[in-house]
C-alpha cells in the first residue's frame, strides 16, 4: 500500500474540517463587537427578499437575517462548547472509572450509562425545559450538557478497559501510586485523543440539540441562535410562503458546522485507528 | 446462559429502566422551582383568569392528587400510568390525553416503522458495498453520506418541503391529508394520504441511510481485515460469497447500533412531523408545548418513552436470537 499517499489523504480530512470550522468561528466571534446592527431590532417589513440593505433579506419580524445569522452562530457555537465540555467531563469521568476500576464500580456505572442510553435524551430535555420558564444561554448549555454524556461514557469506558492490563499501569501499581495518580498520569494521557474526538462530537451534538429544542419551542429565551431562527421560520411558515432566505442560511450554517466537526473527527479517528484507512 | 434466561434478564433490565424513566418524568418537574405544576397550584390560590380555566385547573389538581403528599402523588401517578390514565388535556378540555394520543399514535407509527426499516436496510447495503469496493464508489459515497448525516433531519425536512412541496409543487407541503378530503377507504383518499406521506417518509429515510451507511462501512472495513476473510480470499472464493460473510458478521453490531440510535431517531421524527405538520404525536407535542398543556406534554413524553423501551427490548430479543454466541451461552451481556 502507498503509505504516504494514505497519510496525506487523512490529513486532508482533518485539515478541511478544521479550516471550515475555524473560519465560521472567527467570523461569528469577531464580527459582533463591531456590528452597527442589533440582531433583535425590527428594521424592515416582514420577509423582505435579499437587497443591498438586507443582503440576506429580513425575517418574519423584519429583522436583518445576515446580522441574526452571525450573532446566532456565535450563540449556537457558545452553547455547543459549554454543553460539549460538560458532557465530555461527565462522560469521561464515568467512563474512566467504570473502565479502569472494573468490578462492582463498573457494574453500577455501566448499568446507569446503559439506562440513560436507552431513554431518548430529547424526552429528558423536554421534561426539564418545560419546567424552566426563562432559559439563558448558560442554563440551556447546562441542560444540554447533563443529558448527552452517555455516548461519551460508553466510548471512553471501552478504551479505558483496554488499558487496564498494560505493563506501565502494572508498574505504576507496583510503585504504590494512588488511584488518582494512576488515572491522571497513566490512563488519561492514553485516552487524550479519544477524549478530544468525543468532545468534537459533543460540541456538534450540543449545537444540533439546541436547534431541535428551539424548534420545539423550548430553546434559549431572549437571544438569537441558529435554532431560534429556524423556530421562527417554521412558525411563520417561511417555506410555504417561499421565503427561502429565512431558513436556508441558519440551516446551512448548522450543516456546515456539524459537517466540519464530523470531518475533523473522522480524520482524527483515522490517525488513531490505522485500520480505518486500510494501512494495516 | 440459555436463550430463555437471556430474555428474562433483558426483560427485568427493561422493567428497571421503565421505572427509572417514568420516575424521572415525575420527579424532575417537581424539583425545579417555578415548574408548571406548582405554578398552576399557586395560580389557584391567587385567583384564576376565568371560570372555565378554574374548572380545568381544579380537575388537574384532583387528577394529579396535588393536594396530597408527594409519596401518595407518586403512587397515584404510577397507578394511573398502568391503567393508561394520562389525565385531561388543558387545551382540549375535557378531552382525555389518552384519547388524543390514541388518535395520533397510528400516524406516527405508520410513518416511523417503514422509514426506519427501509433506511436501515438500504444504508447497510450501501455501507457494506462501499467498504468492500473502496475506490471511487467509496470516495463518493462516504463524503456524501457524511454531508447528509451532518445535515440535521429538520434542515433536510425544511429543504425538501420547500423544494418538492412548494417550489416544484410535486407533493403537498404539509398535513396528513387534504382539508377537503373526507377520511374513508376510497381509492382517492388513499392516493391523497400517500402523497402527503411521501415527503416526511423520504426525508426520514434519507437521514437513516446516511448514518447507517457510515456505521456499516466502518464495521465492514474492520471485518475485511479478519483471518476468515483473508483465508477465504486465499481459497479463491468469489467476491459475492465473501461479501455475504462480511455482511452477516458486520450486521450484528448494526442491530445494536439501531437500538441505540432509536433515542436520536425519536427526536428526529418528532421534528420532522412538526415541519410537515403531520398529524402524529410530534405535532401534538409541539402544540402542547406552545399552549402550556402540561398533562398532554407529560402523556406524550411517557408514551414515547414506553414505545422506545419496547422497541429496544424487541431488538435485544432479536439480537439474542440471531447471535449464536448468546444461544450457546458464551456471551456476557450487560
Amino acid at each position: 500500500m502507498n503509505l504516504k499517499k494514505r497519510a496525506g489523504a487523512l490529513n486532508k480530512k482533518l485539515l478541511i474540517g478544521a479550516i471550515i470550522f475555524f473560519v465560521i468561528l472567527i467570523v461569528s466571534f469577531a464580527y459582533p463587537p463591531f456590528s452597527k446592527r442589533d440582531p433583535l431590532e425590527m428594521e424592515g417589513m416582514m420577509f423582505e427578499p435579499p437587497s443591498s440593505l438586507y443582503p440576506l433579506g429580513t425575517d418574519n419580524f423584519g429583522r436583518d437575517v445576515l446580522t441574526e445569522l452571525i450573532f446566532g452562530t456565535k450563540t449556537s457555537i457558545t452553547i455547543g462548547f459549554i454543553a460539549g465540555s460538560i458532557a465530555t467531563l461527565i462522560g469521561t469521568t464515568i467512563g474512566v472509572f467504570a473502565g479502569y476500576c472494573g468490578g462492582n464500580t463498573d457494574n453500577i456505572l455501566n448499568t446507569i450509562t446503559n439506562i440513560f442510553l436507552v431513554i431518548p435524551p430529547i424526552l429528558i430535555l423536554i421534561v426539564i425545559s418545560v419546567s424552566i420558564q426563562s432559559r439563558s444561554i448558560l442554563i440551556m448549555s447546562l441542560i444540554l450538557g447533563i443529558t448527552s454524556w452517555p455516548w461519551t461514557a460508553r466510548a471512553i469506558r471501552a478504551q479505558a478497559q483496554s488499558l487496564r492490563n498494560r505493563e506501565h499501569i502494572k508498574m505504576a501499581k507496583l510503585n504504590g501510586e494512588s488511584l488518582a495518580e494512576i488515572i491522571a498520569f497513566e490512563v488519561l494521557p492514553y485516552l487524550a485523543s479519544y477524549i478530544v474526538m468525543a468532545f468534537i462530537l459533543q460540541v456538534s451534538t450540543g449545537i444540533l440539540n439546541e436547534a431541535a429544542m428551539s424548534m420545539l419551542g423550548l430553546g434559549p429565551t431572549d437571544t438569537v441562535s441558529l435554532g431560534t431562527m429556524l423556530e421562527w421560520a417554521l412558525l411563520f411558515e417561511s417555506a410555504r410562503i417561499g421565503a427561502w432566505w429565512a431558513f436556508i442560511p441558519p440551516g446551512l450554517a448548522i450543516t456546515m458546522i456539524t459537517f466540519s466537526l464530523y470531518l475533523a473527527n473522522s480524520g482524527m479517528d483515522e490517525i488513531v485507528n490505522p485500520r480505518l484507512r486500510g494501512v494495516v | 446462559m440459555s436463550y430463555g434466561k437471556y430474555v428474562l434478564r433483558k426483560g427485568l433490565w427493561y422493567l428497571l429502566t421503565f421505572f427509572i424513566a417514568t420516575t424521572l418524568v415525575f420527579i424532575i418537574p417537581r424539583l425545579i422551582p417555578g415548574n408548571p405544576i406548582s405554578a398552576i397550584v399557586a395560580q389557584m390560590g391567587s385567583g384564576v383568569p376565568s371560570e372555565s380555566m378554574q374548572r380545568v385547573y381544579e380537575s388537574f389538581i384532583r387528577d394529579y392528587g396535588l393536594d396530597k403528599p408527594v409519596v401518595l402523588q407518586y403512587i397515584d401517578y404510577m397507578k394511573n400510568l398502568f391503567h393508561g390514565e394520562l389525565g385531561i388535556s388543558f387545551s382540549l378540555y375535557p378531552k382525555g390525553v389518552t384519547e388524543i394520543i390514541g388518535e395520533a399514535l397510528p400516524w406516527t407509527l405508520a410513518l416511523q416503522i417503514p422509514a426506519i426499516l427501509v433506511g436501515w436496510i438500504l444504508g447497510n447495503l450501501l455501507g457494506a458495498y462501499a467498504a468492500y469496493k473502496r475506490g471511487k464508489f467509496d470516495k463518493v459515497l462516504f463524503p456524501v453520506s457524511l454531508l447528509v448525516s451532518a445535515m440535521p433531519y429538520y434542515v433536510l425536512a425544511i429543504l425538501m418541503q420547500y423544494i418538492f412541496g412548494v417550489y416544484l409543487g410535486w407533493f403537498p407541503p404539509s398535513g396528513g391529508y387534504s382539508m377537503s378530503a373526507f377520511p374513508s377507504f376510497t381509492f382517492d383518499f388513499m392516493v391523497d394520504i400517500l402523497s402527503h406521506y411521501t415527503l416526511p417518509f423520504v426525508s426520514l429515510v434519507a437521514v437513516t441511510i446516511g448514518s447507517q451507511a457510515i456505521g456499516m462501512r466502518e464495521m465492514s472495513i474492520y471485518e475485511l481485515n479478519t483471518d476468515y476473510v483473508n483465508y477465504s480470499r486465499m481459497l479463491g472464493l468469489e467476491d459475492r460469497k465473501i461479501v455475504s460473510y462480511i455482511f452477516r458478521n458486520a450486521m450484528l453490531p448494526q442491530i445494536t447500533g439501531l437500538a441505540i440510535s432509536f433515542g436520536t431517531m425519536v427526536g428526529g421524527s418528532i421534528i420532522t412531523e412538526i415541519v410537515f405538520g403531520y398529524p402524529g404525536i410530534g405535532t401534538w407535542l409541539f402544540n402542547a408545548i406552545r399552549q402550556n398543556d402540561y398533562p398532554l406534554i407529560q402523556g406524550i413524553v411517557l408514551v414515547i418513552t414506553i414505545t422506545v423501551l419496547f422497541a429496544n427490548f424487541f431488538l435485544d430479543i432479536m439480537y439474542g436470537f440471531l447471535d449464536p454466541r448468546i444461544k450457546a451461552g458464551e456471551m456476557e451481556e450487560g
